[in-house]
């Protein structure tokens, strides 16, 4: 696994309260992770936060799974 | 089931059948009760953060450790994700609140039932810390990472909301906002929703967490706190001794739940009391201090008197508003001029010389202690009353509890803006 994914999984772990075991790339943050509208909110701001990388309302809109996350800054990071 | 407002109004009565509270003499109403019988004292030197550039450097904060010695582990009684979303006050009544309703057994489980459930959780402040918190992200600059739980955690009335979504309690769902006054006016102002028909059940009360740095700097420079004994904290809070000079804050949280007697009797429930009287006044002097005399204290504890339908002989203890500030001997004026030649068979004392002025959850805690007075015959104490500046018939129970029959009390609580509330409770 890359670094910037394992940063997100601690991020996710942390913020939502969930077992490592439960963040895989397909999990839905809404879905199976049990975060809410305001819960999501947070956690982009604390990827912002841990990656210096700025992610615009509507990128973060479409941030629904661990797997969405970990490409965006990816591909943030490679540009 | 809820009965419609109608020829029954004005005759439902309201019971309290259970209570939880958490004081900095600790947490749990049984453990606290105890403690306060006793004579201890809550009152510390500040933990949270150093007071020493502030005036003031006691508070009576409540004692962290683990659950089972009457302590605090939040992490207890809220999981830690959900501990951000909420300032402490916010922690301090969740907590309270599991406690009564646990206490009183009540879990509804049909529709109906949650429905006719209602809450009435207030604070005089709310989430100060958080506001403080919120204000210096947004002063350096960093408003776009202000965490979207700012608002949530920060609203007084947020209290209400958790306890009804941890619990699914669906009826009215409100919080009280009066200064030192509001626990009084939860409790009462939930009371009367019971009367009316508006719910059978409501859990009602008050949450306060404002030992921060701006809250005793803010009441510091309001010159309403004691600074004279920052080398003996535990002689700090004197109400009606002549060496008092100023409050003395506390943090905490009192809850109970308050029932329809019919509704309490019919699942077999225990009662404490009954919520008989309620008055209020304001008296439109001055945004903090007393009106002359307290007579807006007068008219609200004659108030509360007269819808109780009780007279000042029958009332065998009094919980006072007794804040340890020169307003004491104020309330103790009026008292006398309420009960008149009763005055000496009178029990008064102020519970805050033993854990601070909880602001929001005083009127809450004050309400249980007088409950609990009636319970067990035993008036709590007046601790540091060394030295009364001024005399009266009224025994003011003089740093050791005692053995009284008392049947009615009455509970007072002030607040800011000339807020004033009384509340009598009976043994049933």
């Amino acid at each position: 696994m890359s670094e910037i994914a394992d940063k997100v999984k601690k991020i996710v772990v942390e913020h939502l309260g969930v077992e490592e075991s439960k963040v895989t790339p397909e999990a839905s943050f809404i879905d199976d992770l049990g975060a809410d509208s305001l819960d999501t909110v947070e956690l982009v701001m604390a990827f912002e936060e841990a990656f210096n990388v700025e992610i615009p309302e509507d990128a973060a809109e479409k941030i629904a799974t661990v797997k969405d996350a970990i490409d965006y800054i990816e591909a943030q990071k490679a540009a | 089931m809820l009965q419609s407002a109608g020829s029954d109004l004005g005759r439902r009565r309201v019971v309290v059948t259970g209570m939880g509270m958490v004081t900095p003499l600790g947490l749990g109403t049984e453990h606290v009760w105890k403690r306060l019988i006793a004579g201890e004292s809550g009152i510390d030197r500040i933990h949270s953060f150093d007071p020493s550039e502030l005036a003031a450097h006691v508070a009576g904060e409540v004692p962290e450790g683990p659950t089972a010695e009457g302590k605090l582990t939040v992490s207890d009684w809220i999981p830690v994700k959900d501990q951000k979303k909420m300032d402490r006050f916010i922690h301090l009544g969740m907590i309270a609140a599991a406690e009564a309703v646990e206490d009183s057994g009540w879990k509804p489980e049909s529709e109906e039932d949650r429905c006719a459930t209602g809450v009435m959780i207030g604070s005089g402040i709310g989430g100060l810390q958080t506001i403080y918190e919120a204000s210096i992200t947004v002063y350096e600059g960093r408003a776009k990472r202000l965490s979207p739980f700012f608002i949530p955690s920060a609203l007084t009335n947020l209290v209400s909301g958790n306890v009804s979504i941890r619990y699914g309690f669906k009826g009215p769902n409100h919080s009280a906002v009066t200064a030192c006054a509001t626990g009084v006016h939860a409790i009462g102002d939930a009371a009367r929703l019971i009367m009316f028909g508006d719910a059978d059940v409501m859990v009602a009360g008050g949450a306060e967490a404002t030992v921060c740095k701006l809250g005793i700097a803010g009441f510091c420079s309001a010159r309403a706190l004691s600074t004279s004994f920052n080398e003996t904290p535990q002689k700090a809070s004197r109400p009606w001794d002549r060496d008092r000079d100023g409050f003395v804050m506390g943090e905490g949280a009192g809850i109970v739940v308050l029932e329809e007697y019919e509704h309490a009797k019919a699942r077999g429930a225990r009662i404490y009391g009954e919520i008989v009287g309620y008055g209020m006044s304001g008296d439109a002097h001055h945004i903090t201090a007393p009106a002359e005399g307290h007579e807006g204290a007068y008219r609200a504890m004659n108030s509360a008197l007269r819808s109780a339908g009780v007279t000042p002989a029958e009332v065998g203890y009094v919980n006072a508003h007794g804040t340890s500030t020169m307003a004491d001997d104020l309330e103790l004026v009026a008292v006398e001029r309420l009960f008149g030649e009763d005055a000496g068979k009178l029990a008064m004392s102020s519970t805050k010389s033993a854990i601070g002025h909880l602001l929001g959850a005083a009127g809450a805690v004050e309400a249980m202690f007088s409950l609990l007075a009636i319970r067990d015959n035993v008036v709590p104490p007046t601790l540091n009353l060394d030295n009364p500046s001024r005399e009266s018939a009224i025994d003011r129970v003089a740093h050791h509890a005692q053995q009284r029959n008392v049947n009615v009390a009455l509970s007072n609580s002030f607040g800011f803006g000339g807020t004033n509330a009384s509340i009598v409770v009976r043994g049933v």
